[in-house]
């Protein structure tokens, strides 16, 4: 995942560049970066010289290509990548707040790599559900309100403490995980390629959501008070990710999408298989009022607005402007 | 008969002479050799300086992660005050090397006793900030740090290494977030020149009190960990900018800024410097600010890192009686 990474910061970079062209000049190009000659009565650092070379550049937006060569969704593909996007983009945008603010440095790299992931599925999603309508990734991300917006309720609960980020993760991942995993046999290829990209960077993000809770349920008194709580918090939230309904089923008889109620299985595994180690039980009982899968349908909690409001402001001021 | 106190005299002058003898060839000291307190206290100041500069200079940009314009900057961005906290962290790492513990440094910089950058303590208003830090401030930091990559200590030469090559990706960005403003409509050519007037003072501040007012410098020099004198780097500096903010259509705010033919260098007016000792004295727009973000988030992360210690000890005694039990 960090060679993904990188190629993709590289993507960034170079576009950079060509925008600027040859008037633009390194600013360390006329800076002497050699390391010191090695002398006689010293060997060559035996550290070796570190260099960090360019890897190949990977295409910026998994699948782009395949729907520049003319792939266009179909409305029911668009309004299915449109979901994933979302749940992508309101999971980022919260776990972006965490960068500068997390308990420890390690932290805001590992939760800002996740963000980071997550805006490259959300772009790539929402890239391909904009062919449907002649919208941009920008377009959909920036200028739809609230009720537009189709993300289940388990991405736009807020960040709350370390443990709620923790388990609102646990649950995200071990979802997608699944989701991606199926989806990279999608009919549709240019899904298939996102979810063939999308499934080893949440299988990381899984990992690492993973090994948090075992550390805080195993760690102090307090943690492990915390963590319960925030498993409790979030549990209701789960049952939204698995709900069917007639898109997903039309689309899933053409095998374009995964129904989701046929995740659950492999989702519950995992989950227990986790709360074993961490001798956690499963919360039961509590649902969320979410029986309907609101957010598909555009009816949310009372986190999403603020969010977008934050999220859109400065590009709703410059209507048309390009940044 | 010599006792073991004049002994311990005799290896110093050993040491102090190999020491002595690799500064003058210009080759690195590693973190096993022997070094004089002195350049182990300067190392020690400059090098946890620089990595809590990375850390509270994530603040600043990290301001506009939730609101960057589009979904490319926003990944853009965030990539970077991501690497930010990778350049603290290979700091942090080096200055350890040195024989202090993180956990030290970061409850100095808590606590108010050690220094950071003071560019940090302005804040960043509007977009065009995000351009202005990355092309000027970035772009300071590059001209500072480039010739630290041949520091005389060894680790933090080759942590400045890698940390030039992304400062040098993220200037770029910089440049090019100014471009695309200067290049938008007249609200977005205002934003890119007010936050170019803003940064362009407190960048050229960067580079340090003038060369005559510098009380560290020569020291630093003879110990070949500082290469090139305040002022030089800062003339660097300015000559790379006027070319590229030529490019960019933006006008650096100093009337008297002008190439000198004859002495081959840049004129330029006075730098403030009432200025530079209010912000660095902790007066400046932004320093309560920073500083209580920064003892907020390690505060309220305590209990995951206990936590996190707590986990490793029950997991190593764990493991201990089960080798024991294996016996």
């Amino acid at each position: 995942m960090t060679d993904d990474r990188s190629s993709r910061r590289a993507a960034d970079g170079s576009s950079s560049r060509a925008a600027v062209g040859d008037a633009y000049r390194d600013a360390d190009a006329d800076l002497d970066t050699r390391p010191a000659a090695p002398v006689a009565t010293r060997s060559p650092d035996e550290h070796g010289d570190v260099t960090v070379d360019r890897v190949a550049l990977a295409e910026e937006l998994a699948g782009a290509g395949i729907t520049s060569a003319g792939h266009q969704a179909t409305s029911d593909a668009a309004e299915y990548a449109m979901r994933l996007g979302d749940d992508a983009l309101v999971l980022a945008q919260w776990l972006g707040m965490w960068i500068s603010r997390a308990p420890e440095l390690e932290e805001d790299v590992a939760l800002g790599n996740i963000a980071l992931d997550l805006i490259g599925h959300a772009r790539s999603l929402l890239h391909y559900a904009g062919t449907a309508t002649g919208r941009s990734e920008d377009d959909l991300a920036y200028w739809r309100d609230e009720p537009e917006w189709r993300n289940a309720w388990l991405f736009e609960q807020p960040n709350g403490d370390f443990a709620h980020t923790i388990a609102r993760q646990l649950a995200a991942s071990v979802y997608w995980f699944e989701l991606y995993d199926a989806l990279a046999r999608s009919t549709d290829p240019t899904l298939a390629a996102i979810a063939a990209k999308s499934v080893k960077e949440v299988d990381y993000h899984r990992d690492h959501a993973v090994q948090w809770v075992l550390r805080l349920a195993g760690g102090t008194d307090e943690s492990r008070r915390r963590m319960i709580l925030a498993i409790t918090d979030t549990w209701p939230y789960v049952d939204e990710l698995f709900v069917d309904d007639e898109l997903v089923e039309r689309l899933a008889a053409e095998g374009v999408a995964v129904l989701p109620s046929t995740l659950r299985p492999a989702f519950e595994a995992a989950i227990d298989a986790v709360f074993a180690e961490a001798e956690l039980e499963r919360p039961t009982g509590r649902t969320a009022f979410i029986a309907s899968g609101g957010g598909r349908q555009g009816r949310h909690t009372e986190h999403l607005g603020p969010l977008l409001a934050e999220m859109q402001v400065l590009a709703r001021q410059h209507p048309g402007a390009s940044w | 008969m010599t006792s073991p106190a004049d002994l311990g005299v005799v290896e110093n002058e050993a040491a102090q002479a190999l020491f002595d003898d690799l500064i003058a060839k210009d080759s690195r000291i590693e973190p096993r050799d022997w070094m004089p307190d002195a350049y182990r206290k300067t190392l020690i100041r400059q090098i946890s300086q620089h990595a809590h500069s990375e850390i509270i200079g994530m603040q600043p940009e990290s301001n506009w992660i939730t609101r960057a314009p589009s979904l490319k900057r926003k990944a853009i961005l965030m990539a970077k005050v991501q690497d930010e906290a990778g350049h603290g962290l290979y700091l942090y790492s080096a200055a350890q090397t040195l024989g202090i513990s993180r956990e030290e440094m970061m409850q100095q910089l808590i606590d108010g006793r050690a220094r950071y950058s003071s560019i940090f303590n302005y804040p960043t208003p509007t977009w065009a900030d995000m351009g202005a830090i990355g092309w000027l401030v970035d772009g300071a930091a590059i001209c500072n740090q480039v010739p630290l990559c041949r520091a005389s200590y060894g680790p933090y030469g080759r942590a400045m290494v890698r940390i030039c090559k992304e400062e040098s990706f993220h200037q770029r960005q910089g440049f090019e977030i100014l471009l695309e403003l200067m290049q938008g409509n007249e609200a977005q050519r205002e934003m890119a020149q007010d936050a170019v007037n803003r940064w362009y003072w407190p960048a050229l501040m960067m580079f340090g009190p003038p060369d005559d007012e510098s009380p560290n410098s020569a020291q630093s020099m003879a110990w070949n960990i500082k290469r090139f004198s305040n002022d030089d780097l800062r003339q660097r500096f300015v000559g790379m900018l006027v070319p590229q903010a030529e490019v960019l259509g933006v006008t650096l705010p100093d009337p008297n800024l002008k190439w000198n033919e004859a002495e081959q260098r840049y004129d330029m007016s006075e730098i403030d410097w009432n200025e530079f000792h209010e912000v660095l004295s902790g007066r400046g727009p932004a320093n309560a600010e920073r500083m209580r973000r920064r003892r907020e988030a390690h505060e309220e992360g305590a209990w995951v890192r206990e936590a996190a210690a707590e986990y490793a000890r029950k997991q190593a005694e764990r493991e201990l009686a089960a080798s024991g039990a294996v016996a």
